[in-house]
């Protein structure tokens, strides 16, 4: 029987978290142990119902040279999850600017905050990830995914994790490091899935048939096995009982501090920059069909990357009560940083050289082009205010959230899309996507939400530094903070007009997506500039 | 162990050593003789899938 | 070149290459982190620094559980506007029981750091119940529902233990007693002499208006009333402090 032990095994786990249930030491953990069970249950109905009853050796074998199943799955999960994080953005903007949209205790902006940015850091760029590496190491090592199921435990593992994450938050169930929320269990739980990620990753390599390994899946595989060594220090911490959902961090006060942006940095230099660099590294040459502008200039991108972003992190906390030596290094590091930044945005833009004309007949090498873009800004601005002068102004301001969105919706959420587009015809053994004109809408709904969005929260972030530390001829401070507060909303509504139109493109790419899987084809003008195909001679 | 001897010698031999493997690496990227191969490995995504 | 030669092995390796990856990734870390548990001024003592009582500790706990940390820091910069704004900058020392750490990043609301005694308790339960009742121009959520939850008294020993377990100096005495500490920290008509002996600076008495009711309001207001309150700055000797 197909599927048996599988079964079996969700069925033991799923009694397992009854048993948590009952025996919870506080609430949370008991509604989270029964959000665990019906997960697993439902996991379990479904394997039963696709399960095939005869017996395994005359099932077809699937005989195609690499394994994209998990890929498709992968890449519709990450539009639902990318879709899904852009509208809890939306509506935790508008909470700023309109409180009475906070429905306690549930859905307060604190709760729905890591909500927000889990899901589409890691839900929306996780998939993404996991997707586009399981593509890219087939393809460019020759060797279908090593491990045969594994890499669907990978998937189904790593979707669980974001169920459980997503309802721990809801429930109030947060260690408070950001963008390291989960609580203990779930982190352990996350490890698991994340080492099994990196066997199926480094096992395809290690099968590979071609001699050289590409390096996209060095980026890939740099971004895994950092994200493994960050993910387990940073979430050291003893729980309070065995059942119960709270823990308490192993390190306290500096030290926890230096550590959580150890890892809070490296998150965004591991997993929304290396991990999506070899996506850049492999989409962009297929997609205008030339090789990397320099390979050895990617080489040399690589290890100045890695080596130099480790470094960067005490730049999170300038002028706090960690030692100036370490802020100092941060901030040389973070400055340093720049060089191999726009390295890498050279060689990504450059490889479009003697092929510009892309950039105007083809709306998917356009989103690309932008997300380069968008990952050269947002790699200066970042070293830019990790100048301790400029920090003083911009921290605990909007210009860093403004920031963080230049760089998250322009260069990670534009590649993904870029990388999405290619994927998907491809994949479902489609002709073409269903609508090239609808990619071009996606792109300008999405570049014009960003361009606001960043724009807004820059102005706003830099008159909410200069407000509070505005003195009058006396020497007195001008502005009260609820009189800086004030000044926030109108900055606060137009942002969220902007995370709307971004929003609005994911619903257009969904639904492009969701016509191309099946099958469909819109009849439309050709894009402006395109060589119609040669018709054969009369 | 000191803070103070920590502190000297990343100023000096740490950081000379770091600036080294550094150089390193660029000259190895770019020695001549690896521009076939890189050529070759620039290559890999672009042959028939 | 035999040396540049070794490269070639790495890029065809990927066993070399993990290896090689995570010596580079890992240095920074090592370098940065490891000397802050060594370096005498980020382990420095300052008089005045306690372990949470366990109704702050429970307070605490809801502060985090509800994310507060993402609106507000408590951490204050040696700037001569934060410093008038919200008082003397913040000390290492200070968050030095702090399991984790609640610097925050962002400051949609004000800096929390020494929120403790500046308002009364009553301030605090209204801001908390109907934020805009008292600040027109806050943009904060409505935190009603701590006022109707009954704190989880049970097992709070347990949240002792763990604190022990990561270093901070909690008694068998004060895990004994955590429970009742706990009662009777908010209780006005307890005998507190143990629990200022055990916590010194506590805030005692009755936090949410409602005597009869142990609730999670109390804890929280319980925490945010001390916060800032240990180190008295007017014995403070800038010099030996580290910044």
């Amino acid at each position: 029987m197909k599927y048996g032990n599988e079964i079996v095994l969700l069925a033991l786990a799923a009694f397992a978290a009854l048993l948590g249930a009952a025996f919870a030491q506080d609430s949370q953990f008991g509604a989270h142990m029964w959000v665990l069970f019906f997960a697993l249950v439902a996991g379990a109905i479904v394997l039963l119902r696709t399960g095939n009853y005869a017996p395994v050796d005359i099932l077809a074998e699937d005989k195609s040279p690499y394994m994209d199943g998990p890929i498709r799955y992968g890449v519709i999960a990450t539009v639902f999850w990318g879709v899904t994080g852009f509208l809890v953005g939306v509506i935790v903007a508008a909470q700023l600017a309109f409180p009475d949209l906070n429905i306690e205790p549930w859905l307060n902006f604190g709760r729905l905050r890591p909500l927000h940015t889990s899901a589409v850091v890691f839900a929306f760029g996780g998939n993404a990830l996991i997707a586009t590496s399981f593509y890219v190491v087939q393809r460019t090592s020759r060797a279908r995914l090593f491990g045969g199921n594994l890499a669907w435990y990978v998937f189904w593992g790593y979707q669980l994790f974001i169920v459980m994450a997503a309802t721990g938050y809801l429930l109030g169930i947060t260690q408070s490091r950001e963008y390291a929320e989960p609580e203990w269990y779930v982190d352990i739980f996350l490890t698991v899935v994340w080492v099994a990620y990196l066997v199926v990753f480094l096992g395809t390599i290690l099968n590979r048939k071609e001699p050289h390994i590409y390096v996209a899946n060095w980026f890939y595989l740099a971004f895994i096995i950092t994200i493994a060594m960050l993910h387990v220090v940073n979430n050291l911490a003893v729980p309070a009982s065995f059942l119960g959902s709270k823990s308490y961090s192993l390190f306290s006060g500096v030290q926890d501090a230096l550590t959580q942006w150890w890892y809070g940095h490296n998150a965004v230099g591991f997993f929304l920059t290396a991990g999506f660099l070899g996506m850049m590294y492999y989409f962009v040459p297929k997609q205008v069909d030339r090789p990397v502008y320099s390979y050895r200039l990617s080489i040399i991108h690589f290890w100045s990357l890695i080596f130099l972003y480790i470094w960067a992190g005490p730049h999170h906390l300038h002028y706090t009560a960690l030692p100036d030596w370490a802020q100092t290094l941060g901030m040389v590091f973070s400055i340093m940083l720049w060089m191999p930044s726009w390295g890498g945005m050279i060689n990504g833009l450059m490889t479009l050289s003697g092929a510009w004309d892309k950039i105007r007949t083809d709306p998917i090498v356009r989103m690309m082009v932008v997300a380069i873009a968008f990952y050269g800004m947002s790699t200066f601005e970042g070293p830019m205010m990790s100048i301790k002068a400029v920090n003083s102004l911009s921290h605990y301001t909007e210009w860093t959230i403004g920031h963080v969105h230049s760089g998250a919706l322009g260069w990670n959420g534009m590649i993904t899309f870029g990388a999405i587009y290619f994927l998907v015809p491809r994949l479902w053994g489609r002709e073409r996507l269903y609508s090239m004109r609808m990619v071009t809408w996606h792109f300008w709904l999405a570049t014009l939400g960003i361009v606001v969005y960043a724009a807004v929260m820059w102005v706003a972030g830099i008159s909410q530094g200069l407000m509070w530390r505005e003195y009058d001829e006396q020497g007195f401070l001008v502005y009260s903070f609820a009189e800086s507060v004030a000044a926030m909303v109108p900055y606060y509504v137009v942002r969220t007009i902007g995370g709307l139109m971004y929003l609005a493109g994911a619903l257009v790419m969904a639904f492009n997506v969701f016509m191309t899987i099946r099958g469909h084809l819109r009849q439309e003008e050709p894009m402006p500039g395109t060589v119609p195909a040669l018709q054969p001679a009369q | 162990m000191d803070y103070t001897t920590l502190r000297h010698f990343a100023d000096s031999w740490g950081l000379l050593a770091m600036t080294a493997f550094f150089i390193g690496a660029v000259i190895f990227a770019l020695r001549p003789g690896g521009r076939e191969a890189a050529e070759r490995a620039a290559q890999i995504p672009l042959k028939e899938d | 070149m035999a040396l540049l030669d070794k490269h070639k092995t790495i890029e065809k390796n990927a066993t070399l290459l993990l290896v090689g990856t995570l010596l580079v990734v890992s240095i920074g870390g090592l370098v940065q982190i490891t000397p802050l548990f060594y370096l005498e001024n980020t382990i420095e003592k300052v008089e005045g620094m306690r372990p949470y009582s366990p109704l702050e500790l429970a307070g605490r706990n809801v502060y985090i559980r509800e994310g507060c940390y993402t609106c507000h820091s408590q951490m204050i910069r040696p700037f001569r506007d934060e410093v008038e704004r919200y008082g003397h900058y913040s000390l290492a020392a200070e968050s030095m029981y702090d399991h984790p750490f609640q610097w925050g990043s962002k400051r949609t609301g004000p800096d929390l750091a020494r929120v403790g005694n500046r308002y009364s308790n009553e301030w605090h339960v209204q801001h908390l119940v109907e934020p805009r009742s008292v600040v027109p121009e806050s943009v904060m959520p409505s935190y009603a529902f701590l006022k109707e939850t009954p704190l989880a008294v049970k097992n709070v020993s347990y949240d002792l233990i763990a604190n022990r377990r990561v270093g901070v100096p909690y008694s068998d005495e004060m895990i004994a007693s955590a429970e009742a500490d706990m009662k009777a920290q908010a209780d006005p008509n307890a005998d507190t002499s143990g629990v200022l002996a055990r916590y010194p600076k506590a805030k005692l008495g009755d936090f949410d208006g409602d005597p009869a009711a142990l609730t999670e309001m109390d804890a929280l207001v319980a925490y945010l009333q001390m916060l800032g309150t240990l180190v008295d700055f007017s014995t403070y000797d800038p010099a030996t402090g580290y910044r």
